[in-house]
């Protein structure tokens, strides 16, 4: 039976057990004296019936479908006698069998491998079967075992509920098993990574140039992956972009949170929030389109020499990126102050400004810096405008004008197009990723403690 | 003040100094405060060069140059006998649209003119005529008079028209800007609603480029997310807020959630891309990897304004069920759910917009391929409306420009829409207790 049939007929069995265990809960109800001598409401009989039917039987069939594909491989790969010692060879090899099994191979078609195909379609068919069967005696069997359990003393509602609560634990433990995903993830490419190239040199080189030599006498393709260039350069554009958006930022909290009537604040809020709200994607558009041909001809025109892809322009739109986001975190922050520090400053004859300058900003500051570093976070993982508008050439230059290029540049460029994953080139995007998770991790963990920390103070 | 009153001077001489210092005092409020303004002020010039940068890049690319041809499905010309399948897949459709632009302009000569001439429609109109005389096989023979998309140079070189007197020729000859002033103004040129960009997908040709296909992989793409996001991170949010205990499993999961709110989105693309296609084997490129990956993006902005949400709801809520005997889950999923499901769903509308404008992690995964197929199901290969902007910001031809911008008009339409209803829906049921 094919997968989504079996799928369906699980629901189907499922909406059955409801409604049986419902039924059988009211009739044992009725002869020792109605439904007030069950330990729970039927709805709940009926609920425990169904998870006894569905919830094992949904389960293995979730496993099966994970781990399916790789027990055939391993067994059809098994019973081949001379098969290729190379892992691409061995792909290869897989790949031409399940072609062959599916009817679109032309080409020399040894009888090993027919006979290898055979092997696989009939391993499929089984797996097909033997799928059907355990899943359906394992719905019928567990959900008539509960139906048979049914009574009025069985506490129905409890079972029900503890299961729930599983459920919903598993549902919180989901955030811990992506962190925990991505950490294998990036962790064991980017080991793979530095068995070719050392740490030291990846962390210290001054030389990025990742395209490596197909062949041993091919002409500037050296491969090194000295990754200081990409860092400085995302260091360029991030400051750039936190020189925008930090005075812009705060300035405009500090004038929505203290200054602006009702009205103002009512209007201006949402329009500067329209900026978060607008994909990276257009922003990089704008970059590119827009801002790096004004400023290229800008600085032309005052003598300067200046790229058609510079970190200025990226650097800029990427502050006006982070405006609202600087703006709000600052604003909470501020209106956080408790009202008293104000009215104590301005009671003793200070101006207004004077009391954002001198009372509330030194009291909101953790908040503020905590609020920044979250902006840095971003900055430094922004992908899509550096992308569009930064450029691709490793430039070791604090020139604001040149182009640069950043490390989420580069894993986008390692990464897209075709891979073989076992080649340092690919691996390096990995080793990239781990520095540039790493690093947002240490910002985003300093700054969360700060701004917690800071807002206990007030609570 | 202390160092004032302190020191041995006349109540006038301190009037005197803070009222000298009071004129200072009060321009540099002034400063501050405009400093404020300016901020603002450049915040939302900001908003606005970038719409209307945006919109008069765009609003072109929603009308199209077409141009009316007498085509005539001469048998002889096709090279083919009858309608049928077979026929079709071979006959001469472009020798049909040949013949007819010879037809209009019958003195061209030479084979560059020629050429030259050719070139005034879209490579695809060919593959209109074939599908035309499949749905009506009784036209072969006939002729008829039908609009096809014009090339691009001559869109973009009939659309520079309007702006200036003299047009941007580009690519685009004299002798071919000469046919299209006379084509222009015999009304056979003609700017017509652009439909092929919203029933085509992605294309190499700027004229025959659509959004078709990448709207619906945008589609399939959130409804994987939401159908995954919502329920569990409901489901986290309810645990974490009405059950879990107080102890450091708790605060992990807690610091977790935080922090992955705040990892840049193409680390999860490198997950998506180590874990689901390397490791599950799953298919490059379909709207379901997208979706398993923006669902692990999502989930903390959805759980973080459910808790939002189950938190709002107040606690004498909970105490009157208890009283009434019901069990904690009865409480929870009997009244506390229902109360704070409006603020659930604000949260999840905003992060299925976040979803919906999200690039970076899509690229690792494949979704970047040029496909042109609109996607049937959630294993087909597709693209997504972002990662088509991104498709198409790159492209050299200048018809691309303004197709791009009229995407990116179309997501942010739907942006804004999006945005619009949380902010509606959390307006009209949100309740003050």
């Amino acid at each position: 039976m094919q997968t989504p049939t079996l799928f369906a007929l699980l629901l189907l069995l499922i909406l059955v057990a409801y409604g049986t265990g419902f039924s059988r809960a009211i009739a044992a109800a009725r002869s020792s004296g109605g439904i007030r001598s069950l330990a729970s409401l039927p709805s709940y009989y009926g609920v425990h019936t169904a998870l006894w039917c569905g919830l094992p039987a949904l389960i293995i069939l979730g496993c099966w479908l994970v781990f399916d594909d790789a027990i055939i491989r391993a067994m059809v790969m098994g019973s081949i006698a001379d098969k290729p010692e190379s892992i691409a060879g061995q792909n290869l090899l897989y790949a031409q069998i399940q072609n062959l099994a599916a009817g679109n191979l032309v080409g020399n078609v040894t009888p090993q491998l027919q006979d290898a195909a055979a092997h696989l379609e009939s391993l499929r068919a089984s797996g097909r079967w033997m799928q059907t069967a355990l899943i359906l005696i394992l719905s019928i069997g567990l959900g008539a075992y509960a139906f048979l359990r049914i009574s009025p003393e069985m506490r129905a509602r409890e079972k029900v509920e503890k299961v729930l609560r599983i459920i919903l634990l598993a549902c919180a433990c989901a955030a811990i098993f992506t962190t925990v995903g991505i950490l294998l993830s990036v962790l064991f490419e980017s080991l793979r990574f530095f068995q070719s190239v050392p740490v030291t040199e990846f962390l210290f080189g001054l030389h990025w140039s990742p395209q490596m030599a197909l062949r041993a006498d091919q002409v500037g393709s050296s491969g090194a992956f000295g990754a200081v260039p990409l860092f400085t350069g995302t260091l360029l554009v991030s400051a750039i972009a936190m020189f925008v958006a930090v005075p812009v930022g705060l300035m405009s909290a500090i004038y929505l949170a203290e200054y602006a009537g009702k009205k103002v604040r009512s209007v201006a809020k949402p329009l500067l929030e329209i900026l978060a709200g607008v994909p990276t994607v257009v922003y990089g558009f704008f970059a590119a389109l827009t801002v790096a041909p004004f400023i290229r001809d800008l600085a032309q025109s005052m003598g300067l020499q200046a790229s058609s892809e510079s970190a200025l322009a990226a650097g800029l739109v990427m502050g006006v990126m982070i405006i609202p986001f600087v703006s709000s975190l600052s604003d909470d922050v501020i209106n956080a102050v408790p009202q008293s520090l104000r009215d104590g400053a301005l009671g003793l004859g200070s101006t207004k400004s004077e009391t954002v300058r001198k009372v509330v900003i030194p009291a909101a500051l953790p908040g503020i810096v905590g609020g920044v570093l979250l902006a840095v976070s971003r900055a430094i993982g922004e992908t899509m405008i550096v992308v569009m508008a930064a450029g691709l050439a490793a430039n070791l230059t604090a020139n604001p004008l040149e182009s640069v290029t950043t490390v989420t540049v580069q894993i986008v460029t390692l990464l897209v197009g075709d891979q073989e994953f076992d080649s340092p080139k690919t691996l390096a995007a990995f080793a990239l990723g781990l520095m540039l998770f790493i690093s947002t991790l240490i910002l985003n963990f300093i700054a969360l403690h700060v701004v917690k920390k800071y807002r206990e103070q007030y609570d | 003040m202390t160092d004032l009153t302190q020191s041995n001077l006349t109540q006038k001489e301190v009037r005197e100094r803070i009222e000298s210092r009071l004129a200072s005092r009060h321009r540099k409020e002034k400063i501050f405060r405009g400093f404020g303004i300016a901020s603002i002020a450049f915040g939302i010039l900001a908003v606005v060069v970038l719409f209307t940068d945006i919109i008069s890049k765009g609003s072109s690319a929603f009308v199209q140059t077409d141009i009316e041809l007498n085509v005539t499905y001469d048998p002889a010309v096709l090279g083919i006998d009858t309608v049928d399948d077979e026929s079709l897949a071979w006959a001469n459709f472009d020798a049909v649209i040949r013949n007819a632009l010879r037809e209009r302009f019958p003195d061209v000569s030479g084979r560059r003119d020629k050429r030259e001439l050719y070139s005034l429609v879209s490579n695809g109109a060919g593959f209109e005529l074939r599908e035309r005389l499949q749905q009506n096989p009784e036209l072969l023979g006939k002729t008829e008079t039908l609009w096809f998309n014009a090339d691009d140079d001559v869109d973009t070189y009939v659309k520079s028209l309007s702006k200036s007197e003299e047009g941007f020729l580009g690519r685009t000859s004299e002798q071919k800007a000469g046919w299209i002033k006379s084509l222009l103004a015999t009304g056979e040129l003609e700017k017509r609603f652009n439909t092929t960009f919203f029933t085509n997908g992605d294309s190499r040709e700027p004229e025959q480029a659509g959004i078709r296909a990448a709207l619906m992989g945008s589609l399939f793409t959130l409804l994987v997310t939401l159908a995954l996001s919502f329920p569990i991170g409901v489901a986290a949010a309810i645990y974490l807020e009405e059950f879990a205990p107080k102890n450091r499993w708790t605060d992990l999961i807690e610091v977790n959630i935080n922090n992955l709110a705040a990892v840049p989105s193409i680390v999860f693309g490198l997950l998506g891309l180590a874990i689901f296609i390397n490791f599950f084997e799953l298919p490059r490129s379909a709207p379901l990897v997208g979706g398993l990956v923006l669902t692990l993006m999502t989930l903390p902005t959805i759980i973080i304004s459910s808790r939002a949400a189950l938190k709002s709801v107040p606690p004498s809520i909970r105490e009157a069920a208890m009283g009434m005997g019901a069990s904690r889950m009865q409480v929870v999923l009997h009244h506390v759910l229902p109360l704070a499901m409006p603020g659930m769903l604000t949260g999840a509308i905003i992060g299925m917009a976040q979803a919906l404008g999200e690039t970076a992690p899509l690229l690792m995964i494949g979704m970047v391929a040029f496909i042109v197929d609109v996607p049937h199901g959630i294993t087909d290969p597709s693209t997504v409306l972002p990662v088509q902007i991104f498709l198409w910001a790159d492209s050299p031809e200048r018809a691309f420009v303004e197709r791009t911008s009229a995407a990116i008009m179309v997501l942010l339409a739907v942006l804004i829409t999006m945005n619009t209803c949380a902010v509606w829906l959390r307006k009209k049921l949100e309740r003050r207790w």
